[in-house]
């Protein structure tokens, strides 16, 4: 069979070894009535049967055009070099490195990586990975509750609506206070007048409409309210802007797709989480750590691990077991092939080609909605259809483009534009031209 | 894995100002203080390294070379499945690796059509009668089974009645963590002398304010629980449901289902039974799947065909626990699960758990005479827990088989079982293989029969050797940092 | 196994002194601290804490494993060893003197009475090892 390398002889032997008649008798322990029920699968398909197959389906997808989409996922330029370090078959094929002496790859590269996260965040211990950065804002929640002992969160509704969704999936249970704090009308989070018994104060920035947040204030407002200072950031803009643990913020969460990970439809990516020193013992998921060996060799080793679910248990700081080990290493490798100085063009290109955008449909006559503050790399933009429909007919026009607008943000019929580094003009003038059939503007400017 | 007996140097100690392996494309353009305002930018640029190409593939080829792997070496870690990772299923992934996850429906039409095939193969592969792709690993399947328990108590009025959750002693730690992370009780019932669950205990642990009881079957000591159908009864007795946390999975997958034993929630690790890869400690997969009654509360969004026969996205549904991570799941893992069952079939994945038990059995024998007595002697399923002979450590022995060039079991999991070693050969393993496993630790024990201090100083031939974790626990070092002239760690990044 | 006769323990090995200032001294005894190997990190409770009698109100971790310190009495917790945060392993090397955990001011100081003399304890050490 596919896989299994037994041959007759084999089963045979290993049958006769452990004694008993037949594979069945290995199962003598199942309930009859349980055993062999029929299954409604497939028949088996050779190799080049199923990628015929797989093929077909994959077909009926487009990845082709030029691309517009943002909402916290960005196809960005990366290089060969890096997929092909980051999918080697011993990164791939291996498990959480318990046997620290055979697993100094993972446990290097992973070391290397809280020091990178440590480095775009400003704050000194970074775990090494969560699953996406939506659980990462709940787990952050989490933290705070813990480390305050107090019952309230305050949230800014920039934060990325599905962050927010899974933080109240995660909360419910739980007997916590969730506030949202509505954006302004410069799509900026006011600083919230009550923060009093707040375990924390959750701020994104660039927020989801693209905003850039002035992040002192909110710090402050947290720190004297005793709440801890949460900041969710998309870790490819802290090349350029400031960061979280330059303004002060206690916790630095967000999704590292941008860092360097295929958008694979929306997972696997990776959440980070960094924290200050005060915060380490709350801190959840795992974490590598430098030591010598027996004969004084520089090593690393998983450590603190008394917080986590197989030494705790049921007062475990979380149950994540599994990090998201691969896209991280991804991430790692790609930072290093981009360094710094490659990191921060890419963010800039984003913004400069954003900003160029902007500028180009404002002409056009569209009503961009940007605000009086700054945004990154994606800001809104009002159509006078339905966002969704406006989205199917981009896409049929050859465009991805056209993230809708939740309607939680008051903006009426509003789509996401986002642009990158890799944004060329020939994909603006494709995707003015789409706009024009698909969702003219109300007037043409004279 | 080759890699040399030395230190090698951090990529951040390989960094030189200047260097550079990629540039993306240059955009020109007004500066960004013009754009988005001088106060809201960083002072001082991340120091991230800057090197070659080369050193770049030299840095992390070398870091591959010091790093066990599946592809490299036997690997039978108990409870984790570590399967060999098909490689047609990476160019599987491939295909749709590129796909944004906010595109329009109408464009990743073959995509869906995948997905929502997965979720009913999945369904019938565990007997369940909807799934959710959406949980991000096992433990986060385990979350949002509990979370979807609790909603239906809730909506039945009996949420504040049932507090507790059952599991046994032996459970993998993420149990009684889900329980405690949804604010539940956890109620730990023993093992029997058998190594299956203590019945009598389980059913006097039972009441009104059971909540759910969470069950691995096979259990962690590799032993089915012949009384699964009178524990499903009691339970539900009660009104309590039943959790099957799928870490073993491998041993039934294709023979029995958990939907037929009366398990109420299943998650599946897509990464142990249907082998999508480890990943050096992720990224997992973990969909759930539930039985009718419980599909109300399933996450959202959903895969589902439309009455046009395209496919859509169900994104609301008032009884649902909500939204569980960013979209939609791990998708490339998803995929890849998908290429497994399509490449196995019925037949394929009944002989998975055949092979998968028939290795158990055969390395549990072989290592019995080569000295290590099974916990539990009877047949076991897809895994077994031994013990080393009295005076010999479980650690010695794990740290003497690096040496050998094998990866060691699980070792002291589980804590009920003294010296455990957790052993797991999967089915893609040859009897070739686990007969060299078997007679390297027979050489192992007699090694120690000589010389019984000769275990303590294992592994020699390792890129490391035994590596000091309480000096790394005691003094945390989670970063490095620039040295200056006396060889001193600057201050971290604060 | 060093057990001192002067103090008295529980059964979750926790030590408790003989009442001096008003205040009883808590720590872990000799058997625990061998059990736990290399002591890494102590979570302490906070000065002022009201405990019942069996409350879980400490923590001790070594690198595989952490064990809950359990209230031998009810009381107030007056002090706690704070030297131990920067030297937990003061723990292993001094577990009857400058490993101490928290001092506790007793409801009732007749509580202490309750607990295991030194004698009574070595037999569950004994058992346990």
């Amino acid at each position: 069979m596919r896989y299994t390398p037994h041959t007759q002889e084999d089963v045979r032997a290993a049958l006769d070894a452990i004694g008993v008649d037949d594979v069945q008798a290995l199962f003598a322990d199942v309930p009859d009535a349980l055993l062999d029920p029929p299954l409604d699968l497939p028949a088996p398909a050779d190799e080049a049967t199923l990628l015929r197959h797989v093929r077909a389906l994959a077909a009926r997808t487009d990845a082709h055009g030029p691309s517009f989409l943002g909402g916290g996922v960005r196809a960005h330029f990366m290089p060969s070099v890096t997929k092909h370090l980051a999918t080697q078959s011993e990164f791939v094929t291996a498990y959480t490195p318990y046997q620290a002496e055979v697993s100094q790859g993972v446990l290097q590269t992973t070391f290397e990586f809280q020091t990178m996260m440590s480095e775009l965040t400003g704050l000194p211990v970074s775990n090494a990975s969560m699953y996406d950065g939506a659980t990462a804002v709940a787990e952050a929640a989490l933290l705070a509750l813990r480390a305050t002992k107090r019952r309230r969160i305050v949230v800014s509704r920039g934060v990325h609506p599905h962050a927010r969704e899974v933080l109240a999936t995660y909360l419910a249970p739980l007997d916590v206070t969730v506030d949202v704090v509505d954006l302004d009308a410069h799509h900026a989070t006011p600083v919230p007048t009550d923060l009093s018994d707040a375990a924390a104060w959750i701020v994104q920035s660039p927020n989801h409409l693209g905003t850039v947040e002035a992040l002192p204030p909110h710090v402050e407002a947290a720190h004297a309210a005793g709440a801890l200072s949460v900041a969710v950031a998309d870790p490819l803009s802290l090349a350029v802007l400031r960061s979280p643990g330059e303004v002060g913020a206690d916790v630095a969460v967000g999704d590292g797709q941008t860092l360097g990970v295929p958008p694979q439809f929306g997972g696997p990516h990776f959440g980070y989480m960094v924290v200050t020193e005060r915060l380490l013992r709350q801190l959840p998921g795992r974490l590598v750590g430098e030591t010598r060996d027996v004969d004084g060799r520089r090593g690393y080793v998983l450590t603190l691990q008394a917080r986590e679910q197989h030494i705790r248990r049921g007062k475990a700081k979380s149950n994540i077991c599994s990090n998201h080990q691969l896209a991280a290493g991804m991430a790692t490798i790609n930072l290093a092939a981009l360094g710094p100085d490659g990191l921060r063009e890419m963010a800039e290109g984003s913004v400069r080609n954003a900003h160029a955008l902007a500028e180009r449909l404002r002409r056009e006559g569209y009503d961009v909605a940007t605000g009086d503050r700054p945004f990154f790399a994606e800001f809104p933009v009002r159509v006078d259809r339905e966002a969704t429909a406006v989205r199917r007919d981009l896409h049929a026009a050859g465009v991805r483009a056209g993230v809708p607008v939740p309607d939680e943000y008051g903006l009426g019929s509003a789509v996401l534009l986002a642009a990158t580094e890799s944004t060329t003009d020939d994909d603006v003038e494709a995707l003015v031209a789409a706009l024009a059939r698909v969702a003219p503007p109300a007037e043409v400017p004279a | 894995m080759n890699g040399r007996q030395d230190e090698l140097p951090t990529i951040f100690e390989r960094s030189a100002p200047g260097r550079r392996a990629a540039r993306p494309p240059r955009v020109e353009g007004p500066a960004m203080a013009d754009l988005l305002g001088a106060e809201v930018l960083r002072s001082a640029p991340p120091a991230l390294p800057e090197v070659s190409e080369l050193d770049l593939v030299r840095h992390y080829t070398n870091l591959a070379h010091r790093q066990t792997s599946i592809d490299g070496n036997v690997y039978p870690l108990g409870s984790c499945t570590m399967k060999y990772n098909p490689k047609v299923h990476e160019e599987v992934a491939a295909a749709f690796e590129d796909l944004h996850p906010e595109q329009d429906p109408s464009s990743v039409q073959g995509l869906l059509e995948l997905l929502g095939t997965l979720q009913d193969w999945l369904g019938t592969i565990t007997g369940m009668d909807d799934v959710t792709l959406q949980p991000a690993a096992g433990a986060h399947g385990e979350l949002t089974g509990i979370l979807m328990i609790r909603a239906f108590h809730e909506a039945n009025g009996e949420g504040a009645q049932r507090r507790n959750v059952i599991v046994p002693d032996a459970a993998h730690g993420t149990n009684p963590a889900t329980a405690g992370m949804v604010g539940y009780d956890v109620v730990e019932v023993p093992t029997a002398a058998d190594g299956e669950v203590d019945l009598a205990a389980m059913k006097a642990a039972l009441g009104p304010d059971t909540a759910a009881v969470m069950l691995t079957n096979p259990s962690t000591v590799g032993i089915f629980e012949t009384r699964i159908q009178e524990i499903a009864d009691a339970a539900h007795a009660v009104g309590a449901q039943l959790y099957y946390d799928g870490a073993n999975l491998n041993a039934i997958v294709g023979k029995a289902r958990p939907g037929d034993m009366g398990f109420d929630v299943v998650h599946m690790n897509l990464h142990k039974t249907l082998t999508t890869p480890h990943g050096g400690g992720g990224p997992g997969t973990g969909p759930v799947g539930v039985k009718a009654h419980l599909a109300p509360y399933l996450p959202l969004p959903r895969v589902r065909q439309e009455v046009d026969g395209t496919w859509g996205l169900e994104e609301t549904r008032s009884t649902s626990i909500g939204r569980m991570r960013s979209y939609y799941g791990n998708v490339g893992n998803l995929v890849r699960a998908y290429a497994y069952i399509r490449s196995l079939g019925a037949e394929g994945l009944a002989n998975v758990a055949e092979m998968a038990v028939l290795n158990a059995n055969y390395l549990r024998v072989r290592m019995r005479e080569a000295g290590f007595q099974p916990a539990f002697d009877r047949t076991c399923m897809h895994e077994f827990v031994a013990r080393p002979p009295e005076g010999i450590s479980t650690n010695d022995v794990a740290k003497a088989l690096l040496d050998e060039g094998m990866h060691p079991m699980t070792v002291y999991f589980p804590m009920v079982v003294k010296e455990a070693m957790m052993v797991e050969p999967t089915e893609t393993e040859s009897l070739q293989t686990l007969d060299a496993y078997a007679d390297a630790l027979a050489r192992i024990l007699q090694r120690a029969a000589r010389d019984p201090g000769a275990l303590a100083e294992a592994p020699t031939t390792t890129p490391v050797r035994r590596l000091d974790e309480v000096a790394a626990a005691r003094h945390p070092v989670l970063r490095w940092s620039p040295r200056d002239e006396d060889g001193e760690a600057a201050a971290a990044a604060d | 196994m060093d057990i001192p006769a002067s103090l008295r323990y529980a059964r979750t090995h926790e030590w408790t002194s003989e009442l001096e200032a008003d205040v009883v001294t808590v720590g872990i005894t000799d058997f625990a601290q061998d059990q736990l190997g290399d002591v890494v990190f102590v979570e302490l409770p906070e000065e002022g804490a009201r405990v019942a009698a069996g409350d879980a109100l400490a923590v001790v971790e070594s690198v595989k494993t952490a064990s809950d310190i359990y209230a031998p009495v009810a009381g107030t917790v007056k002090a706690v060893n704070t030297e131990l945060e920067a030297a937990p392993e003061k723990i292993n090397e001094e577990p009857y003197g400058g490993g101490w955990l928290f001092r506790i001011e007793p409801d009732d100081p007749a509580d202490r009475d309750t607990l295991l003399d030194a004698d009574a304890y070595r037999v569950v050490c004994e058992e346990e090892s």
